[in-house]
């Protein structure tokens, strides 16, 4: 299967700081891959250089080769807001615009310029079933969302970003802020939304990743350590350096 | 956490290696039991059989404990597995002990018919193949673990032979009948000793490597091949 996203080679750099090393990876379309390692290890950043949200932090620099579907996402004649509408982004809190349920969905849509309010209804709809929202707020579309509990805060995101149809959906430590129950539910959700979506997740809960991945990289100080299917590398992994962060055995 | 779990495991390997222990002592007692026809003996392992039992009851409730309270993964979580595993290996062992030594008891009251393969000799083979795969296990051995699966051939083939020389007893002296049985019990209960010796080493080869090489002719190729 051809990757749903090949990271080669790559190098980013924070100023003079190296932040991520000669990283390769290669995500498989509609799976979900986990990206684990220590606070610090460059995680987060790789999830930001897939819809280069780096471009924002001033010294950022990479090298090597960002490809979505083929395309060199780091081109330039690469236009960023369509990347961003391709590769969507879920925050570790959720975090809805004071605005009401509706208005949170078709945010994306209108700001592209779709102002048929039926055509913007019917597509909030869609996207708030998909994010297993629909029943819940159907009857108050018009309250504000961030008075809806957490998980639901955290669903509505999700619901933000399908509106605007992406192909990759990535997820900075999704449930952090969220209790046992309200995570099964994003879990559930992650595992419905694969079947249609790559997703790349960002998590400190092992447990998690060792759940609901598909496959999972394991990276420490900028570098990827290992990469392989999740039950090998939680069951067998191949570097010493995996086997004793996910055991606990880490520093 | 992970402190824990490390206690945890260091306590399961006292108490994986406590019945280890008892259980190659009990098989040391059954086997001289019946070679020696010394019912006292023989009745001190029979008694014994219910602290192994109590032992391997332990050791699981430990594991499924851990399991349940800790979620451990990669080289603990195949530890875990493993001593689950060789845990019912070595009560089975300590089962067939006893079975040794009820022969032995039996055979304390018949008169003694020689066959021409000493039983003595295979006893001695299964006993060092048993003391192998424990050391092993204590020092983590993949080298040693895959010899005595190799080993398990060789207690076959002397089985086998002990079953011949059985029936031709038999055919030649037919009063012979019901010694010669418990001889060939005898010989059966310690090829079974000899497999549950190979099943602890596969279960080691798992821990070690974290390959499944049960059911695959792998192991006893490359035994073969020394």
């Amino acid at each position: 299967m051809t990757a749903a996203v090949d990271i080669a080679e790559l190098d980013l750099f924070y100023g003079a700081f190296h932040a991520l090393k000669r990283v390769n990876l290669a995500i498989e379309p509609r799976k979900i891959t986990a990206l684990i390692g220590p606070s610090g290890c460059g995680k987060s950043t790789l999830l930001r250089v897939l819809n280069r949200m780096n471009d924002l932090i001033p010294g950022c620099r990479i090298a090597g080769t960002v490809r979505l579907e083929g395309r060199d996402i780091y081109a330039p004649n690469v236009d960023v807001c369509a990347l961003r509408k391709k590769v969507g982004m879920v925050f570790q809190r959720p975090n809805p615009f004071p605005l009401s349920i509706r208005d949170n969905v078709t945010f994306g849509l209108r700001v592209a310029g779709l102002s048929d309010s039926q055509a913007l209804d019917a597509m909030a709809e869609k996207s708030l079933k998909a994010a297993w929202l629909w029943e819940q707020v159907r009857d108050k579309l018009d309250s504000l969302a961030t008075a809806l509990p957490l998980d639901q805060q955290q669903r509505l995101c999700v619901a933000r970003l399908l509106a605007v149809e992406p192909e990759v959906i990535l997820m900075d430590e999704p449930c952090s802020a969220l209790d046992p129950i309200s995570t099964a539910k994003i879990e559930e959700l992650m595992l419905a939304l694969c079947e249609h979506y790559t997703i790349v997740i960002v998590t400190h809960n092992m447990q998690q990743a060792a759940r609901i991945s598909d496959s999972s990289a394991y990276m420490l100080l900028g570098e990827m350590v290992e990469f392989g299917e999740t039950p090998q590398v939680f069951e067998n992994p191949k570097d010493k350096r995996t086997e004793d962060y996910i055991t606990g055995r880490f520093g | 956490m992970n402190i824990a779990l490390q206690r945890e495991i260091d306590k399961l390997k006292r108490q994986i290696l406590a019945l280890s222990a008892e259980v190659e002592s009990d098989v040391r007692a059954a086997v001289r039991s019946e070679e020696n026809r010394d019912p006292a003996l023989a009745r001190s392992v029979i008694e014994r059989e219910a602290q192994i039992n109590a032992m391997e009851v332990d050791v699981e409730e430990e594991c499924l404990k851990m399991l349940a309270l800790y979620q451990p993964v990669a080289g603990d979580l195949r530890y875990i597995i493993a001593v689950l595993k060789i845990n019912q290996d070595l009560e089975r062992i300590g089962d067939l002990a006893v079975h040794i030594a009820e022969r032995g008891l039996f055979l304390c009251d018949l008169p003694r018919v020689e066959i021409p393969h000493r039983l003595g000799a295979m006893a001695d083979k299964v006993q060092a193949m048993l003391k192998k795969v424990l050391d092993a296990f204590v020092n983590l051995n993949e080298a040693a673990a895959r010899e005595v699966c190799a080993g398990d051939i060789e207690i076959d083939e002397i089985h086998r032979e002990i079953f011949q020389q059985v029936k031709d007893a038999v055919i030649r002296d037919p009063t012979t009948f019901e010694s010669v049985l418990q001889i060939l019990h005898v010989s059966r209960h310690l090829e079974r000793i000899g497999d549950h010796a190979t099943n602890i080493a596969e279960d080691l080869i798992y821990l070690i490597e974290g390959r499944i090489v049960r059911h695959t002719p792998e192991v006893s190729d490359k035994g073969q091949a020394k």
